[in-house]
């Protein structure tokens, strides 16, 4: 019985660990995109090079490897194209802030826009107030 | 003046966006230039028992070509790549493939390799960042990764891009 159990214990302690690796392997490869078809993760893609890099990225995590390094490694190969969040830097400024520059230009413009005077209404001349008020019997 | 500024801004947005329409998403701009080449060693297609290493290349510019029997780009790059192996060593790197599928396939189309590596898992590929076969790296005396090319090579990228880099690489 007691064999039982410790065979048990490891059994199931070997079980959660899989699942743990298999949940980080996941995570990470939702965030690595796949390079042979780019709009889709590496998670998503069943390209046969995104199958050999999802078991890259697994059997370093069960080597040891942080999540850091994982990424680290990625990049090293295949550069900030392979994250779907890319490092915010010089070559990269314009990517994250271009959005929020073209936003706050449209703002600026509108409110300049908002706050430009109206032209005075044209005043009617007496003959035009008659006119209408013929019109609008 | 501000009649005149809007629309400027409009067209220089258009003008950025079409420029970025141009662009090939697929040349992805790799990270490896300038670096040096991921060290490995690899039995050889023609004779498993041997290996080879690019250390054994230090001291020569030559060309790392990634090519596969399965591939075929490779056979469209291939007179280009017979071509250019007359005037620099050319060293293949055989990728996810069969030696009982590679062997032929050189039989068959001619071999202008120095000689051909089998990296049958990928694996030292993954190093050098490939992601769509073939793909063609210039390496310097030092074993400096100083171009690289993805997708089949055509002669106007190997006369007007490669040739000039070995000539130039072997000048300096």
């Amino acid at each position: 019985m007691g064999r039982f159990v410790i065979i048990f214990c490891l059994w199931a302690g070997a079980a959660t660990a899989a699942e743990d690796l298999d949940k980080r392997t996941a995570a990470l490869a939702e965030e690595l995109r796949c390079l042979v078809c780019q709009n889709q993760t590496l998670a998503e893609s069943n390209a046969p090079l995104a199958v050999d890099l999802r078991n890259q990225v697994r059997e370093q995590l069960a080597n040891g490897a942080s999540e850091r390094e994982v990424r680290e490694y990625m990049v090293a190969r295949y550069g900030d194209f392979v994250l779907y969040k890319p490092p915010f830097k010089a070559s990269t400024a314009a990517l994250w802030l271009g959005p929020f520059a073209l936003l706050l230009a449209g703002v600026v413009l509108l409110v300049r826009r908002l706050r430009r005077p109206r032209a005075p209404e044209p005043a009617l001349s007496s003959a035009e107030r008659e006119r209408v008020a013929k019109l609008l019997e | 003046m501000k009649r005149t500024w809007l629309p400027l801004g409009f067209i220089a947005l258009i003008a950025l966006l079409g420029i970025g329409l141009t662009l090939n998403p697929r040349q992805v701009p790799s990270p490896l230039i300038g670096k040096a080449a991921p060290p490995f060693e690899l039995p050889r297609l023609d004779q498993p028992s041997r290996t080879f290493t690019q250390k054994e290349m230090l001291g020569s510019v030559w060309v790392l070509n990634v090519w596969a029997s399965w591939c075929p780009p490779c056979l469209v790059e291939h007179p280009v790549v017979t071509e250019l192996a007359k005037s620099v060593p050319v060293v293949g790197l055989n990728y996810k493939d069969a030696r009982e599928d590679a062997l032929p396939w050189l039989a068959r189309n001619g071999d202008p390799y120095q000689l051909s590596v089998y990296d049958a898992k990928g694996r030292i590929a993954i190093d050098y960042g490939v992601y769509g076969v073939p793909e063609t790296y210039v390496i310097d005396q030092k074993g400096v990764i100083r171009y690289k090319h993805i997708g089949p090579l055509t002669p106007e990228v190997a006369q007007k891009k490669l040739a000039p880099l070995v000539k130039e690489l072997r000048g300096g």
